[in-house]
């Protein structure tokens, strides 16, 4: 099962087990849902920004190991962070689930989702969050689909 | 169940030859992640055996042409071949006449052909179409939709925590409105075996028709559609050994001559002028365009192979996979089958604590093992027992008591990667 341990890594079973950031914001200024048609995963992610900045953001829901522990992982990598920077976070992370960029260069611990580009079905759990915070930060008035 | 002295070639000492009859199907004899496949996926969709994939590959290799149409020899083998093959399924479902079976894409598409041909007909606003809460998606959208076009409504038949339908429930919705019945025979989610022919005889009582959903029991046990005296059965060909894109609609010869036709096109009409069309007689009236020939010649095929095996045999067959499979998985902790009715079919939908169905499909996929994880295309069925998805194990008649451990096995593995 070596293959299930580049997928399931330590870091990605702790946030799993402890989410970060699994709360609701009393004072949020910015929210969206996000779902997973295909598995049922549903994710709501709640945001306060500030003069362009993310001073603070949380999630709840239900989903698996990989969408629990992304979300949770995603909320502890953008707090504090100007819009600008979670975008092209976003996008580095994007880029390193596609392939599109060979090093995990500039991610940081986030790197420890490189394993689910061996899994093409479980690449959208990852993303499910963070589809929903650009949504949230964007203003997307409807949820955001995965499909 | 009685248990029939086994009589196939298959079964000669009265031993269910698995092995021999694994040989029939070449999919299974591949290895997937470096391990040998485990296919428990089956009521998402069956293995072929080779008799299907052969029958496929000699109509394209020497009968292809059109049906219906062309003087010349092909076309007249295709048709021969097309016409045998409604035949056959006329048979095998005992239905009366084979202008009674109506080639359609899957079970889908043959529920939303009552729905768009009766429903339009027959339905008006404030009445009434009697479901039940273990629907597929199939068979609960098209109805909504007539629901919403023509004002009527949708009454649910509730269900109780071990998947069972509240049948004391259903008697009470049914009345003067309500205009259809349209129920599974078979659960895909949970396995639930519906008492389906005291539910027909319940609806006839008020003169009101119904539709089985037969998708996950036309594959596992034999149907006679004239003993259930089911209005209209529907089922798809992929799930019973045949091809995709074939299905089935089994309607009774009075409902169908009184309901208008579905598409129109070539294959439906008698004649046509601007002015006026005359339609073609049944069952043509319903099969507009170019039918999948080749998927009902397969189809057929399909059937005859089950049958060959012996229905009751297969079922017979299933039954002990499903009674050790619920052994295996019912002694791993934190394990919890979802859907324990009385009569069930060889499904085992299950959640395993601290462990979503999504990373217990990954899990097991990796071990070669192939399930489905989700809420099966029945998300009321989830709701109905508070979980957002599943891990459902489904069984065919050539699945394994081996391959039921290496199920297990893997699954009490996915509570120590989760520990």
């Amino acid at each position: 099962m070596s293959d299930l341990r580049d997928l399931y890594q330590q870091v990605i079973l702790d946030h799993n087990r402890k989410p970060r950031n699994f709360r609701k914001i009393a004072d949020a200024n910015r929210t969206a849902e996000g779902y997973n048609p295909l598995c049922g995963d549903r994710i709501t992610v709640e945001a306060t920004v500030e003069d362009g900045v993310v001073k603070d953001v949380a999630f709840q829901g239900a989903g698996c190991a990989i969408s629990k522990a992304a979300a949770s992982m995603m909320t502890t990598s953008v707090i504090g962070k100007p819009e600008t920077e979670v975008d092209a976070l976003f996008h580095r992370v994007h880029a390193m689930l596609t392939g599109t960029n060979g090093a995990a260069a500039e991610i940081g611990k986030l790197a420890v989702f490189a394993g689910v580009r061996e899994f093409p079905s479980r690449i959208k759990c990852v993303t499910l969050a963070w589809h929903a915070l650009q949504a949230a930060l964007h203003g997307a008035a409807k949820p955001v689909s995965t499909e | 169940m009685t248990r029939n002295a086994f009589a196939t070639p298959s079964a000669p000492n009265g031993v269910w030859d698995v092995e021999r009859i694994r040989k029939d199907f070449p999919a299974l004899h591949q290895q997937v992640h470096g391990k040998p496949l485990v296919y428990l996926d089956n009521a998402a969709t069956s293995q072929k055996p080779q008799a299907v994939i052969d029958a496929l590959v000699a109509y394209y290799t020497f009968d292809n042409s059109n049906v219906h149409r062309g003087v010349h020899l092909l076309s007249e083998r295709a048709t021969e071949a097309y016409e045998g093959a409604r035949a056959r399924i006329q048979r095998h479902l005992n239905a009366a006449s084979p202008r009674e079976i109506v080639f359609v894409r899957q079970a889908t598409e043959g529920i939303n052909l009552v729905m768009a041909s009766y429903g339009r007909q027959f339905v008006g606003a404030g009445d009434e179409i009697v479901i039940s809460a273990i629907e597929h998606h199939a068979n609960i959208v098209p109805w909504q939709m007539l629901c919403e076009e023509k004002g009527a409504r949708l009454r649910v038949v509730p269900i109780d925590d071990r998947g069972d339908l509240l049948i004391e429930e259903y008697a009470g919705l049914l009345g003067p409105r309500t205009k259809l019945v349209a129920m599974t025979q078979v659960s895909n989610a949970l396995g639930t075996v519906t008492p389906i022919k005291e539910i027909i005889g319940l609806a006839h009582r008020h003169d009101i028709p119904v539709l089985v959903d037969g998708a996950q029991a036309v594959p596992h046990q034999s149907v006679d559609v004239r003993d259930l005296d089911c209005d209209f059965y529907v089922f798809s060909g992929h799930k019973a050994y045949g091809p995709t894109g074939i299905g089935v609609l089994y309607g009774k010869e009075q409902w169908l001559e009184r309901m208008p036709p579905f598409q129109g096109g070539g294959d439906m009409i008698k004649s046509v002028t601007f002015e006026k069309t005359t339609y073609n007689e049944l069952p043509y009236k319903f099969e507009a365009g170019t039918p999948h020939i080749a998927g009902a010649i397969g189809l057929a095929t399909g059937l005859e192979y089950i049958a060959g095996l012996g229905l009751e045999q297969i079922a017979d067959y299933e039954h002990e996979l499903l009674a050790y499979g619920t052994e295996l998985l019912s002694a791993i902790p934190g394990v919890r089958l979802i859907g324990t009715a009385r009569h069930k079919a060889a499904v085992l939908s299950f959640v395993l604590d601290g462990v979503h169905a999504h990373d217990l499909g990954t899990i097991l996929d990796q071990q070669g093992v192939a399930v489905r994880a989700g809420h099966h295309c029945a998300m009321p069925v989830m709701q109905r027992f508070g979980v957002p998805a599943t891990a459902r194990a489904s069984m065919a008649f050539y699945n394994t008591r081996a391959e039921l451990e290496t199920l297990a096995a893997t699954v009490e593995g996915a509570r120590e990667i989760f520990a």
